[in-house]
C-alpha cells in the first residue's frame, strides 16, 4: 500500500467526474490510498498568472502550504490534471529558485496563518506515479481484461512534458510513458505525431477559431492512423477535443468521430471495473461503438437508443410544411 | 605604398551603444525566477514552434526585439501574449533557455496594469474566472463559460451551438448549473490575496 496526497482540482467535480471515478477505481486496484487535501482551493489554472503574478502564486501556494500541514509523513502530492500538476510544482519551483520571490509569497500566505517551505513537498502527475512507484509490474498483474484489438492514441498534451521541472518524463516532444502503459494494457498502440500538441486550452472561450484548428489537427492525426478512441490525462484535454469536437467538425464541415478517453477509464476497464463505474457514457462523441468492438459494452449514446414509436394519433401535416406549401397528408408516396 | 593612412572612427555602432534596457529590465524583473530574457539571439525557434503563431499580430522573436528597442507602447498593445496558449514548446526549444511563456504572462500582467489591451476577450475570460475562484475557492466552469460567451460580441454568434453543449455538459457529464461549494478557508484566502496585491503593487 502506498500512500500520497491528493489534489483534485475543480474540474474532477464538475466537467471531469468520469476522471474522478476511474481514478478512484484503479488506484484502489493498484492499492495506492490517496489522502484528499483538506479544504483545498482552485490553482487558477493560466488565468491568474495572466492578471495579478503575486496573487496567482499565492493562491497556488495555499495549497502547497497546506498539504505541507497535513503531510503527517508524506512528501508527494498527486495531481490528475496537467495544469493543475504544473502550477502546483511551478509555484514550488520558483520559490525554491527565486529566493526574494519565495519569501514574498510567504509574506502573502501568513496573511493567513500558512507558511511554505518550497522544496517540501514533490508534486507528480499520476501517470508519472503509476510508472515510475506503482510500476509496470504491478499494472501487469492486475490486468484480467487486456484492451486486445483496440487502436488508442496516446495523447500526453502540453503541460506535463514541458517545462517538466524535474525531468520527469523520457522527452519533453515525444515521451513514451504513455504509450508504454497502454501497450501494457494490450491496446494496440499508434505512433501519434502529435502526442504533445496543443488541444487549444483556453482558446475555445477566448479565440474559437484559433482552438477549431488546434483542436482539428489532433483528431484529424489520429483518425489518419485509424485510431479507435485518443487516449487523454487532463480534463482540460479531454473537454477540448471531445466537448467540441462536434462545433469543430461544424467548422470545418467535417465528420470526425474520435472518441477521447481518460487512460484511467481504460486502465479500469483492463483491471476488470464495470464501465459504468468508470464515467463511460459521459462523452459527448461516444465510446460505445469502439469499445462494442472489443467486446466491451458501455452505456450507448443518446442518439443509438430504440426511438420511442409514434403514436398513431391523428394525421398531422409534415413538420417542414411552410406556409404556401401545398401540404400532404398522409403516406406522401401514395399521394404522388 | 607611402600612402598615408587616416584612421577615422568606424561608423557608429548604432543603437547598441546606447541601448536603454530599461524596458527589458523590467519585464525580467517581474517575472519569477531568472527568464534570461536578456540572452535572446533572435533565432526565431518560439514563433516557428508556436501553435497559435498565425493568430498574433507580432512573432514572439519581433515581442523580444521590441522589448529591447524600448517599443513600450507597441507590445503593451499587441495580442500576442493574449494569443499564448501556454503549451511551452518555445520555452523547451529555445535554445537560450528564455522562460517565454512566464514572460507571455508578465506582459499580459503589465499590458492590464498600463491600461493598453486593445481586445478584452482574454482579459475578461481571465477577470471572471479568477472571480469565481475569489468568492468561492473553486473555479465554475459552466458559469465562466456562460458569461463569457454571452458578454462578447464575437463569441455570440455561436450561442446556438453552444445551447446543446450546455445540456450535454448538464445531462452526460453531470455538471452542476449551481456554484461550487464554498471552501472553509475563503477569509483566509481572501486576506491572503489581498495580501499578495499590496505586495504585487510595491
Amino acid at each position: 500500500m502506498s500512500e500520497y496526497l491528493f489534489y483534485p482540482g475543480c474540474s474532477m467535480e464538475s466537467s471531469a467526474k468520469a476522471y474522478y471515478h476511474s481514478v478512484m477505481s484503479v488506484c484502489k486496484s493498484l492499492d495506492v490510498k490517496l489522502n484528499e487535501i483538506d479544504d483545498w482551493n482552485c490553482c487558477g489554472a493560466t488565468e491568474y498568472l495572466s492578471l495579478d503574478i503575486t496573487p496567482a502564486y499565492a493562491l497556488i501556494a495555499r495549497n502547497l502550504a497546506l498539504a505541507e500541514q497535513q503531510a503527517n509523513g508524506l512528501n508527494t502530492i498527486v495531481a490528475p490534471c496537467s495544469a493543475c500538476y504544473l502550477n502546483l510544482s511551478k509555484a514550488d519551483h520558483y520559490m525554491h529558485e527565486d529566493k526574494a520571490f519565495g519569501k514574498k509569497i510567504n509574506t502573502a500566505l501568513a496573511a493567513g496563518g500558512l507558511h511554505y517551505d518550497p522544496g517540501q513537498m514533490v508534486v507528480r502527475h499520476l501517470l508519472d506515479v503509476v510508472i515510475n512507484e506503482v510500476g509496470m509490474d504491478k499494472v501487469k498483474e492486475r490486468i484480467v481484461k487486456p484492451l486486445t484489438g483496440l487502436r488508442v492514441a496516446p495523447y500526453i498534451g502540453c503541460m506535463l512534458p514541458r517545462p517538466d521541472y524535474n525531468k520527469r518524463y523520457s522527452d519533453s516532444e515525444h515521451p513514451y510513458e504513455l504509450d508504454d502503459l497502454l501497450r501494457a494494457l494490450g491496446a494496440e498502440v499508434i505512433d501519434f505525431p502529435l502526442k504533445t500538441a496543443c488541444c487549444g486550452g483556453h482558446m475555445t472561450q477566448i479565440g474559437p477559431d484559433t482552438a477549431f484548428e488546434l483542436i482539428r489537427r489532433l483528431i484529424s492525426s489520429a483518425d489518419d492512423y485509424k485510431a479507435d478512441v485518443l487516449v487523454a490525462l487532463c480534463p482540460m484535454c479531454q473537454m477540448n477535443l471531445d466537448a467540441f469536437q462536434g462545433q469543430m467538425n461544424g467548422y470545418f464541415h467535417t465528420n470526425y468521430h474520435i472518441p477521447i478517453l481518460f487512460f484511467t477509464q481504460l486502465m479500469g476497464l483492463a483491471f476488470g471495473e464495470k464501465p459504468e463505474n468508470l464515467g463511460f457514457g459521459s462523452e459527448f462523441v461516444s465510446a460505445h461503438e469502439a469499445m462494442q468492438r472489443i467486446g466491451v459494452q458501455t452505456p450507448l449514446p443518446d442518439a443509438a437508443k430504440p426511438a420511442p414509436k409514434k403514436p398513431a394519433g391523428l394525421p398531422m401535416p409534415p413538420a417542414r410544411a411552410r406556409a404556401g406549401q401545398k401540404i400532404t397528408i398522409g403516406n406522401e408516396e401514395a399521394s404522388k | 605604398m607611402s600612402e598615408k593612412v587616416t584612421l577615422v572612427d568606424p561608423p557608429s555602432a548604432g543603437p547598441v551603444a546606447h541601448e536603454d534596457l530599461s524596458l527589458l529590465n523590467e519585464v525580467s524583473l517581474c517575472t519569477p525566477g531568472d527568464s534570461h530574457l536578456e540572452m535572446c539571439i533572435q533565432c526565431g525557434t518560439c514563433g516557428g514552434s508556436c501553435p497559435s503563431a498565425s493568430a498574433m499580430d507580432h512573432t514572439p522573436r519581433a515581442i523580444f526585439a521590441m522589448l529591447r528597442a524600448g517599443m513600450r507602447d507597441e507590445v503593451m498593445k499587441s495580442n500576442t501574449p493574449w494569443m499564448c496558449v501556454s503549451c511551452y514548446y518555445c520555452t523547451v526549444r529555445c535554445p537560450q533557455d528564455i522562460h517565454i511563456t512566464d514572460v507571455m504572462y508578465t506582459l499580459k500582467n503589465m499590458a492590464i496594469k498600463s491600461k493598453m489591451v486593445q481586445d478584452s476577450t482574454a482579459s475578461d475570460f481571465s477577470r471572471t474566472f479568477i472571480s469565481y475562484v475569489k468568492n468561492y475557492g473553486r473555479s465554475f466552469e459552466i458559469g465562466l463559460a456562460g458569461i463569457q460567451n454571452a458578454t462578447h460580441l464575437k463569441l455570440a454568434a455561436r450561442l446556438p451551438n453552444m445551447i446543446p453543449m450546455a445540456l450535454g455538459m448538464l445531462t452526460k457529464k453531470g455538471m452542476s448549473p449551481l456554484p461550487p461549494k464554498r471552501i472553509k478557508g475563503l477569509d483566509g484566502l481572501k486576506k491572503i490575496l489581498d495580501r499578495a496585491q499590496e505586495l504585487e503593487a510595491e
